[in-house]
């Protein structure tokens, strides 16, 4: 099984730790001296540095987003749409993916230490906008050497980072493509992620933030943070497909004592313990505020259309048709504004009962049209090349 | 997905001469340079070459996948959205041109179509199918049977036109709605239609050609 994934993959990755040591100003006014990203990269970058894509990733992502570390079959994140032959085609592409600051996967973030105190940074780090993740993606560019992104991909929380990109560095990409986003959270949305908030805030174990200094973490808090998300991130149609009623153990027999355990209860409790093991709960909370301040065109006079008027590169938007926490309407209000604004968009609306992990997941006509948008810009690339 | 397929509905015009007849007159009403949106763009052929002889800034809205797929491929901008539910999303005025090619016959709300192409654009080009061509009349006439051609294909049941219309009754429709008729070209194919469709459009003229404004 493992061998046919890796058919079309890149193949075995190995992940980089890149020092920026150019202080970084956040939006909240705290400056890093220096800081760290984890990076892979995939594909090869041409001569005149034309071809990269950068992709972004969302609430839970890493650097991690294609092919397989030695020794693992789990392949990353993005592996359906990266690699040679896929939608970001690594034969024509040069792929970056990093972990952003503040997450949890190397770069740094709440679980670095603090220079100053010689302690972890927990809750203490510092607050975060999307724009300081745009900013230290810069400044990884000018690392890098690229004057230009070919495209700024993300999904979700990565949409946002790809919008914001094209209004605050506007001469720095060709393209943005904004999958499964939105310019604001609605307040539901915000709700959600309040409720995830307290999940963890509420175990003993969070010591308000400072755990890491008592050995612990609020496991079963950021369990249920989870849990509560991951619910959202899927349709309800889904659920009813894959869990149904079905049980995992007991009867509903007469005369049976059995507890009852339903397949989906049993399958949000692995999830939940699963990603308590595997991140860390100052960053979720960290980045679930980070999600909920995005307002793409609050410095805008609040209009959208004078925001995406900064923007010189080209757009898409796409959106899945069951994803009810960014909803296809989201995605239709940037493609208006960006069509008021003047700007080159397409929009899709992919068929899909995945809800809003269809952004991660294998679907044939968001393949085609992610693929078909991005040979396009390939073969203009290709062209000015030859 | 909505039962009425809004790419090429109507016809195999893209099998006849007549395309490049009707993309003439299209050609020659577009300013350079404009705002255009086109209605039912199909795989954006008409949008590509109009970027690419008039420079104009071009938005087409479709909902076949496939479609969509040609026109992301063109880089011609596609925006995913049924016309039958409406086109709230565009401002007053917004456009210069509004475009649509044989798709008014397949939709819900034909009138409200055109109210709402002449609310968007300063002005419209419009172009249909001629439901009154004596070749439709004779096959209703000599057979008693809902006409099947060469430019349309479909049975009466499975047909995305479910309005149709005579040239005459467009005519009718916009002196009703105090639409100003700035040109109208008729195009036909064949040699008779050719010689007679400006004598009698109504009889002769195959496909339509609208070029409207506000009044």
């Amino acid at each position: 099984m493992a061998l046919n994934i890796r058919e079309n993959s890149v193949g075995i990755v190995a992940a980089e730790k890149i020092l920026i040591d150019t202080p970084l100003t956040l939006a909240c006014g705290v400056v890093l001296a220096s800081h760290e990203l984890m990076v892979e990269t995939y594909g090869t970058l041409n001569a005149d540095k034309s071809n990269a894509l950068l992709i972004c990733h969302a609430l839970s992502g890493s650097h991690h987003a294609a092919g397989f570390y030695a020794g693992d079959d789990k392949p990353g994140w993005w592996d359906s749409y990266i690699g040679p032959g896929k939608p970001m085609d690594t034969n024509r592409f040069f792929v970056v993916s990093l972990n952003n600051i503040g997450s949890c996967f190397g770069s740094t973030g709440p679980t670095s230490i603090n220079p100053q105190t010689g302690e972890p940074w927990g809750a203490q780090f510092p607050s975060l906008r999307a724009r300081d993740w745009v900013e230290s993606q810069r400044l990884l560019m000018e690392h890098l050497g690229i004057q230009r992104w070919a495209a700024v991909i993300g999904g979700s929380l990565g949409g946002m980072q790809a919008m914001r990109w094209a209004l605050e560095h506007p001469d720095k990409l060709a393209n943005s493509i904004v999958i499964a986003s939105s310019m604001k959270l609605s307040a539901q949305n915000i709700a959600f992620n309040e409720i995830a908030r307290r999940a963890i805030k509420s175990d003993p174990e969070f010591c308000d933030g400072q755990y890491l200094e008592k050995d612990t973490a609020p496991r079963r808090g950021l369990a249920l943070a989870r849990m509560i998300g991951h619910v959202t991130y899927l349709s309800d149609e889904l659920m009813g497909q894959k869990f149904g009623r079905e049980l995992r153990s007991g009867t509903f027999s007469q005369g049976d004592a059995e507890p009852v355990e339903f397949q989906i209860e049993s399958y949000l409790n692995y999830q939940g313990d699963k990603f308590s093991g595997d991140f860390d709960a100052n960053a979720y909370i960290l980045i679930t505020k980070m999600l909920d301040y995005f307002d793409l065109s609050r410095d805008y006079e609040n209009n959208p259309v004078q925001a995406f008027g900064h923007a010189k590169c080209d757009f898409l938007v796409v959106s899945f048709s069951s994803d009810w926490r960014f909803s296809p309407q989201r995605s239709r209000e940037i493609t208006d504004a960006l069509i008021a604004a003047g700007k080159n968009v397409s929009y899709a609306e992919i068929e899909s009962d995945q809800g809003h992990d269809a952004f991660l997941l294998p679907n044939r006509r968001y393949e085609q049209v992610l693929g078909n948008y991005l040979s396009k810009i390939a073969d203009k690339l290709e062209d000015v090349t030859i | 997905m909505s039962m009425i397929n809004s790419v090429s509905p109507t016809t195999n015009l893209s099998q006849t001469n007549s395309l490049s007849l009707v993309n003439r007159s299209i050609h020659s009403w577009v300013q350079a340079n404009a705002r255009v949106l086109d209605l039912g763009c199909g795989d954006g052929t008409l949008l590509a070459e109009l970027q690419q002889d008039l420079n104009i800034r071009g938005y087409g809205l479709e909902i076949d996948a496939e479609a969509i797929n040609q026109c992301v491929l063109k880089g011609v901008n596609v925006v995913e959205q049924d016309l039958n539910k409406g086109l709230a999303n565009f401002d007053d005025n917004s456009f210069d041109t509004v475009i649509m090619t044989q798709a008014l016959q397949a939709m819900r709300y034909p009138h409200l179509v055109l109210d709402e192409m002449l609310r968007i654009g300063s002005e419209c080009i419009i172009t249909f199918p001629n439901f009154g061509h004596w070749k439709a009349r004779a096959y209703l006439t000599l057979r008693g049977r809902m006409p099947v051609t060469k430019e349309l294909t479909y049975q009466w049941y499975d047909t995305p036109n479910i309005h149709f219309f005579t040239y005459r009754d467009f005519e009718v429709l916009c002196r009703q709605r105090n639409i100003n008729v700035l040109r109208k070209q008729f195009v036909g194919e064949h040699f008779l239609d050719r010689q007679l469709k400006d004598l009698w459009p109504n009889l002769f003229a195959e496909t339509v050609v609208y070029h409207l404004s506000k009044s």
